[in-house]
């Protein structure tokens, strides 16, 4: 079986984002990069199926140069090797563009199955893995915590608000996985070691016949004119229950437009 | 408005010194340590009690125990990576580093640098894994700082061996599956391989211990064990043997100890910008930064110490006074930080609540086992003057 996992290094979880001054971009300089944590369940997702069913665990990302250290984490894992998009002129790509870059990396290398993380932590958009699956022609399995290969079909446990729904399609198909899918094992010692010697393959756009018109900061489709920081936490507001805590509470939470 | 506060070993560019993967193989340890062992830690140390074969096996598929040898499924990384590893477990526990220290560093290396090709092929591959655990019978109750004086002793029964004494303060002793023991014969002091199911092999646990209480401290006593000739360790004589697995063994504490001193510090200056008297984050008053800065002055330099002794290894140019340099400087050090912090902390320091008094408590074995500050001293000053000051 070949599988492909998409992986997106993002700024540590924990740290400070920030917006750059001149581009509006995000400022990935800012902060350390790690792999967004649900595309490591991703990984380990593949890996299971792997030892169970053989086969070979290609990583691909598109990043900046040091998204090389995500993708030598996945290595690390487990994974058998990487394909690195990496080009100045991606800076600022939104999610259209990053599907049709991911898609065109994927055309023509006969993945039977791709697996995504279901959200990144940084732009949380949750969309690239239908577009990739939209762009490519095959079936999307979304937000799987389960997912079974029997031959050629491949089954997944959808979650929902209300629970969850059993999805069925024929390989080739893209598959989002959510954090209750697995647990992600650490990478080993010689793992690490293991991944220097994995071959990466380092694309820049022209290597992989994108069309830069459809790439970058000028062709994304939204645009983001101005931000402002957050402002600082503000005192609590205490309702206190004359009788008419309830009705007051209910109030408060639609000045705040939560209701 | 205050700016964002830096992490001490952040002054120091420490990570600027490291390479790629020499960060992810720390990072994940870091990881595992944050997982596993701290939201547990202060559990086992109040029980005193440790699940060490649960904590083996995970610490054997990370390819933590005896990372820095080669071969026999051990991952054969850099001795620098293997310091990192222990600052981040002893940033956890020291109790949990003396465990990976005394499987790897004592046990496992004296099998592998001295072994024979069977002793090797028996152990070092279960004990890489976590599947057996090893310790390491050097001390006795009456030979500490002077071992050589030790009175466990092993003698010719035909082709087999006949051991017999007691050895001390053995870590991992209760818990083993294969003890590496010392001993004297009439050709000197040698080295035994003893599975420690073998009859006449006791180990006692140490209890009412105030130190290193999430790691089993034993007495090990020896009746007429009888050995096969392949049980000795054929490839070393006399002390030199013990004592360079003991430079393996402090190489790792010059890092372990600066892990515990980090772990201190980080959490004193955090506690001290939360805490609030007269009206004021106890953080704020100069007595306090004046502690702080002092602290972080000597962690930045033990752990650049650390890591410049740390390259030394791994051109293997350094010379064992060197390592008595880093024992000595970097044991006293953490304890003096861990001291300080613990009062920064005040009521709350006294508590298992917050990591400083275990910490604390636990660099006192830190400071004595391994060479004692006083042996590392006497050391250090024979290089300085020529003169052997021992005894
Ligand atoms: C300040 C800011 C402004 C933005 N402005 C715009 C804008 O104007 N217009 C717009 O459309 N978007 C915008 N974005 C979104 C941004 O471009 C997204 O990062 C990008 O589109 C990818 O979407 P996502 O990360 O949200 O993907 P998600 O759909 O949340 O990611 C799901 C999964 O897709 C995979 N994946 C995502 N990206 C990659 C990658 N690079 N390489 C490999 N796998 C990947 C991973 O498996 C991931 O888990 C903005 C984001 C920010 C933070
Ligand atoms: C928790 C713990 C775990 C241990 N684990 C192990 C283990 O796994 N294997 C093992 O073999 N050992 C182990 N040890 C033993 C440890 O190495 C010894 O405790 C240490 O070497 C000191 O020996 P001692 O306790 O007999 O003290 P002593 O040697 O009696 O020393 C007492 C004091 O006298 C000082 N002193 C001694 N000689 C001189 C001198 N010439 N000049 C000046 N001062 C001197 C010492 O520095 C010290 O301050 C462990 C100890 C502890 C506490």
């Amino acid at each position: 079986m070949k599988i492909a996992v998409c992986v997106k290094q993002v700024p540590d979880t924990w740290a400070e984002k920030k917006l750059r001054s001149d581009d509006s971009t995000l400022d990935r300089e800012a902060a350390d990069g790690v792999m967004n944590e649900l595309d490591e369940y991703a990984v380990e997702e593949a890996l299971k199926l792997q030892e169970a069913h053989g086969g070979e665990i290609t990583i691909i990302t598109m990043g900046p140069e040091r998204a090389g250290e995500t993708v030598r984490k996945a290595l690390s894992m487990g994974a058998d090797a990487a394909v690195h998009l990496v080009d100045d002129s991606l800076h600022g790509s939104d999610a259209l563009a990053t599907s049709y870059a991911l898609a065109t990396i994927l055309t023509g290398r006969d993945f039977d199955l791709v697996f995504f993380g279901s959200e990144s932590t940084d732009a949380r958009m949750s969309v690239v893995p239908a577009m990739v699956a939209e762009r490519l022609g095959v079936a999307q399995l979304t937000f799987a915590q389960k997912v079974d290969v029997d031959g050629t079909s491949v089954t997944i446990q959808r979650v929902t608000d209300y629970g969850f729904e059993t999805v069925v399609a024929n390989m080739p198909a893209v598959v989002s996985v959510v954090e209750k899918i697995n647990e992600p094992r650490y990478p080993s010692f010689k793992g690490i070691m293991a991944a220097k010697k994995k071959p990466v393959e380092t694309l820049s756009t022209v290597d992989a016949g994108l069309e830069g018109s459809q790439l970058g900061l000028a062709a994304a489709w939204t645009v983001v004119e101005d931000f402002a920081a957050r402002p600082p936490k503000a005192a609590g507001t205490i309702v206190t229950d004359e009788g008419d805590g309830g009705v007051k509470l209910a109030e408060f939470l639609a000045t705040q437009k939560f209701i | 408005m205050p700016s964002a506060p830096q992490r001490p070993l952040d002054l120091f560019a420490i990570d600027h010194l490291l390479s790629e993967e020499e960060r992810a193989m720390r990072d994940v340890v870091r990881a595992y340590v944050d997982a596993q062992i701290k939201p547990r830690v202060a559990g086992w140390f109040e029980s005193g009690e440790i699940p060490a074969r649960e904590l083996a096996l995970e610490l054997g598929e990370l390819g933590v125990l005896g990372m820095h040898l080669e071969g026999y499924d051990c991952a054969g990384t850099s001795a620098v990576a293997y310091g990192l590893a222990c600052m981040e477990l002893e940033a956890g526990d020291s109790g949990i580093r003396s465990l990976v220290s005394v499987q790897g560093s004592l046990a496992m290396y004296a099998i592998h640098a001295f072994g024979s090709d069977e002793q090797k092929a028996t152990w070092l591959p279960r004990m890489a894994a976590g599947s057996a655990i090893g310790c390491f019978g050097l001390t006795e109750a009456d030979f500490g700082s002077n071992p050589s004086g030790m009175r466990t002793n092993a003698k010719r029964d035909g082709d087999d061996w006949i051991l017999n004494g007691s050895k001390m303060w053995i870590t991992n002793g209760n818990i083993a599956d294969v003890a590496v023991v010392w001993a004297q014969t009439d050709d000197g002091i040698r080295g035994f391989v003893v599975p420690t199911d073998s009859p006449g092999f006791t180990a006692n646990a140490i209890h009412m211990k105030m130190s290193l209480r999430a790691s089993v401290t034993s007495e090990l006593v020896f009746t007429d064990i009888r050995l096969p000739g392949s049980a000795m360790l054929p490839g070393v004589k006399g002390l030199k043997g013990p004592l360079s697995c003991l430079n393996e063994a402090r190489f790792g504490i010059l890092f372990g100890t600066m892990g515990a001193a980090r772990d201190c510090l980080e959490t004193a200056i955090s506690y001290s910008i939360d805490r609030e008297q007269f009206d004021k984050p106890i953080a704020s008053y100069q007595l306090t930064q004046k502690k702080l800065a002092d602290m972080a002055l000597e962690l930045g330099k033990g752990t650049l110490l650390a890591l410049h002794l740390g390259r030394l290894k791994d051109e293997h140019l350094i010379r064992p006074e060197q390592i008595s340099v880093g024992k000595l400087n970097n044991a006293r050090e953490a304890l003096n930080i861990a001291r300080e912090c613990r009062g920064i902390l005040g009521g709350n320091g006294i508590t298992l609540e917050y990591p400083i008094i275990r910490h604390m408590n636990n660099l006192e074995s830190v400071y004595t086992y391994e060479g004692t500050n006083e042996m590392h001293t006497l050391v250090v000053g024979e290089a300085l003057t020529g003169i052997a000051a021992y005894r």
